[in-house]
C-alpha cells in the first residue's frame, strides 16, 4: 500500500491547482454526506412512527380484550 | 466509487494543457450529465403517472427529479472551481453551456414550489408530471441547441459525434460515470424505499386506528 502511495501521484495541495481540485471533491463528498445524513434523520424518525404504531396497535388490542371482561362483570 | 477516485489519481495521465486541475473532470461531467439524464428520467416516469394514475409514478418521477437537483447543484459547484481555476472567474455569463445548464437547473427548481402551491393530491401530481414531462423534453432539445452553438472558453470534449479523449483518460471517465450512475440509483431507490415505507406506516395507521390517529402532513411537495 505504501509503495502505491509512493508511485501515485500525490494532490499537490501546497499548488493552486492542488487547492482547486481538493475542494472540489470536498465540496461533492459534503453535499453527498450531508444528503445521506438527511435520509438517516428521516428513516430515524419513521422507526420512531413505526414503534409509535406499534405501542398505539398494542393498546388498541389491550382495551378491545378487556371490553368483554367489564360487559360480562355489568351483568 | 473508491475504483473511480484510485483510476482518477493513480491511473490518469496529467492533462497537457490543464495539468492537475482537469482532474475536476472525473466528478464534474459526470454529475452534469446524471443531473441531465435524471430530468429526463424523471419525465419518463412522469408519462407512467399520465398513463395510469397511479400515485407510486408521481412518487418515482419527484425523486428522480429531486435526486437530479441535488447532482446538478454539485455539478454546477465544481463545475465553479474548475472554472475558477482554469478560467480565473468563477462563471461566465456569455457561454452557452454554463448559462443553458443553469437555465435547466433553475428550471427545475420551479418544480418543488410548483408542487407545494397546489393543496389538492391529485391536482398536483398532475401538474407536476405535465412540468416534469415538458422539462424532461426541453433538456435534450437545449443539450443539441448548445451543441450547435459556439464556444467561447468551456470545452466539448463529449459532442454528439463522440468522446474526444485519450484512451487512458476515456477509461477513467466512463468508471468515473458508472460510480456516479451507481450512486444516483442507489440514493434514488433509498429514498423510495423510503418514502413507501412512510406511506404505508400512515396507511397501517389508518387502517388498524382510524383516520383521526393520523397527524395531518399539511401541504407538502413530496408526493405521499
Amino acid at each position: 500500500m505504501s509503495a502505491l502511495f509512493a508511485a501515485a501521484p500525490a494532490v499537490p495541495l501546497n499548488s493552486t491547482a492542488g487547492r482547486y481540485v481538493a475542494a472540489a471533491y470536498i465540496v461533492v463528498l459534503l453535499i453527498i454526506l450531508i444528503y445521506v445524513a438527511i435520509m438517516a434523520m428521516r428513516a430515524q424518525r419513521l422507526e420512531r412512527e413505526l414503534d409509535e404504531l406499534r405501542r398505539d396497535v398494542e393498546a388498541a388490542r389491550a382495551a378491545r380484550d378487556e371490553q368483554p371482561v367489564l360487559e360480562r362483570e355489568s351483568v | 466509487m473508491a475504483a473511480a477516485l484510485a483510476l482518477v489519481f493513480f491511473y490518469a495521465p496529467l492533462d497537457a494543457s490543464q495539468g492537475f486541475v482537469q482532474k475536476i473532470f472525473y466528478i464534474h461531467v459526470p454529475l452534469a450529465i446524471l443531473s441531465l439524464c435524471g430530468f429526463v428520467f424523471g419525465g419518463v416516469l412522469a408519462i407512467g403517472y399520465l398513463r395510469t394514475g397511479d400515485r407510486r409514478w408521481d412518487m418515482r418521477s419527484y425523486v428522480a427529479i429531486h435526486m437530479a437537483l441535488i447532482f446538478g447543484i454539485a455539478g454546477l459547484i465544481s463545475g465553479s472551481i474548475w472554472a475558477k481555476a482554469s478560467w480565473g472567474h468563477w462563471w461566465v455569463w456569455n457561454e452557452p453551456t454554463l448559462v443553458s445548464f443553469l437555465i435547466v437547473l433553475l428550471l427545475f427548481a420551479t418544480y418543488q414550489p410548483l408542487r407545494f402551491s397546489i393543496e389538492d393530491p391529485e391536482r398536483q401530481s398532475r401538474y407536476a408530471s405535465v412540468f416534469a414531462i415538458v422539462g424532461g423534453a426541453f433538456v435534450p432539445l437545449n443539450y443539441i441547441a448548445v451543441s450547435e452553438a459556439t464556444a467561447y472558453v468551456h470545452p466539448r470534449v463529449l459532442t454528439l459525434g463522440g468522446a474526444h479523449l485519450p484512451p487512458s483518460m476515456g477509461l477513467t471517465f466512463v468508471v468515473a460515470l458508472l460510480a456516479f450512475t451507481l450512486l444516483y440509483l442507489t440514493l434514488w431507490k433509498y429514498e423510495m424505499a423510503a418514502k413507501n415505507a412512510r406511506a404505508q406506516v400512515r396507511r397501517l395507521r389508518r387502517t388498524l386506528l382510524g383516520d383521526d390517529s393520523v397527524r395531518p402532513v399539511g401541504r407538502s411537495a413530496a408526493p405521499s
